[in-house]
């Protein structure tokens, strides 16, 4: 792999495991939110 | 796995980088999922009852996880048919921007998860329908229908039809005419939509060997069928406004954009293309259906916070 290639990928990496971490994180508050109006049932 | 036809272009070699975030939202098919989360959110807001604004916006998320998961399985089915059609060549799976498996276990992922979350925050019988819905989309319509009869478009877009029935289910808990009476408005909507459609890039399906209604049946006898099915649009979309379950501004909008509707057919259907024809009256009605549905779903919704 060429300097400029492990960029690239490096770059597409990080992309995708700040794409990842903010829906987890979505889901995270999802859920939590859904357990309070559960619970308030 | 379909049968791989000739691509159009040549691609790059196999994916050795890993895909973009946003090659995986590209495979839901966004402008696609966008219909689908307005007819599902105006029939969860059409619906009698109240749902908490918090258990709405879930059923809606995963209406729309379900029907991008549906869409990534179609993908992953159809990549040799997409690379062979320009209006789906540049999809990220005929440009080997990343694997075919990863494209399935990314479609079968959203789909999971998206029954799983809408039964046990939101309704099981919503998750069950969203269920029947992916299964209808990704298998009977994809893998059996679509590659086997002309009559494809008509059976599988019943897949389409499912969002309002869903987001009314996610209200109510049961089904009655009214939910059912959406899912027939947007089942015989989609015929007439999609065969506009066909025929301005109908020589793209039989390049790829898809059994369009063009290809097989030719060219007049789908300007007929398009004609039918835009009267029997007229016919259903006034359904809901006859048996009293809305008013009258669905009632007389419906009227009025079904009545342009079959107004917008009546050139496509008596007419044949000329060599290089420029396809306008096809195009116009194409782009109108798809004006169609948001405004009577919208007119469905005004009616329901209006008139109650």
């Amino acid at each position: 792999m060429t300097p400029e290639e492990k960029a690239e990928f490096m770059r597409r990496r990080k992309g995708r495991n700040i794409a990842l971490g903010l829906v987890l994180g979505g889901f995270v508050l999802l859920f939590y939110l859904i357990t309070i109006v559960r619970v308030g049932d | 796995m379909t049968q791989a036809p000739t691509p159009l272009a040549a691609a790059p070699a196999a994916a050795t980088m890993p895909a973009e975030w946003r090659d995986f939202y590209a495979l839901t098919k966004p402008r696609v999922m966008s219909l689908v989360v307005f007819t599902g959110l105006c029939g969860l807001l059409a619906a009698p009852g109240s749902i908490h604004p918090i258990i709405g916006f879930t059923a809606v998320l995963c209406i729309a996880l379900g029907a991008g998961g549906a869409a990534a399985l179609n993908q992953w089915w159809e990549a040799d048919l997409d690379a062979g059609m320009k209006r789906t060549a540049q999809r990220p799976l005929p440009l080997k921007k990343m694997r075919r498996e990863d494209a399935r276990d990314f479609g079968l992922l959203l789909s999971g998860a998206s029954i799983m979350v809408m039964g046990l925050a939101v309704h099981w019988l919503a998750a069950i329908i969203l269920a029947i819905s992916i299964f209808y989309y990704a298998v009977v319509y994809t893998i059996w229908l679509k590659p086997r009869t002309p009559q494809n478009i008509v059976i599988g877009g019943g897949a389409g039809a499912f969002p309002p029935l869903i987001g009314w289910v996610a209200v109510t808990g049961d089904i009655t005419a009214m939910p059912l009476l959406l899912f027939a408005i947007i089942f015989v909507w989609t015929p007439p939509h999609f065969w506009a459609l066909a025929l301005f890039v109908q020589t793209d399906y039989a390049r790829v060997g898809i059994p369009m209604m063009p290809v097989v049946a030719g060219e007049k006898s789908t300007r007929r069928q398009i004609l039918a099915y835009s009267v029997l649009l007229l016919a259903v979309s006034l359904l809901p406004w006859a048996i009293g379950g809305t008013g009258a501004i669905y009632g007389v909008s419906a009227l009025v954009l079904s009545a342009l509707f079959l107004a917008l057919s009546l050139p496509v259907a008596f007419r044949m293309a000329a060599p290089d024809d420029a396809m306008k009256p096809e195009k116009r009605l194409f782009a109108w259906s798809v004006i169609y549905l948001f405004a009577l779903f919208t007119a469905l919704v005004a009616d329901r916070m209006i008139l109650t």
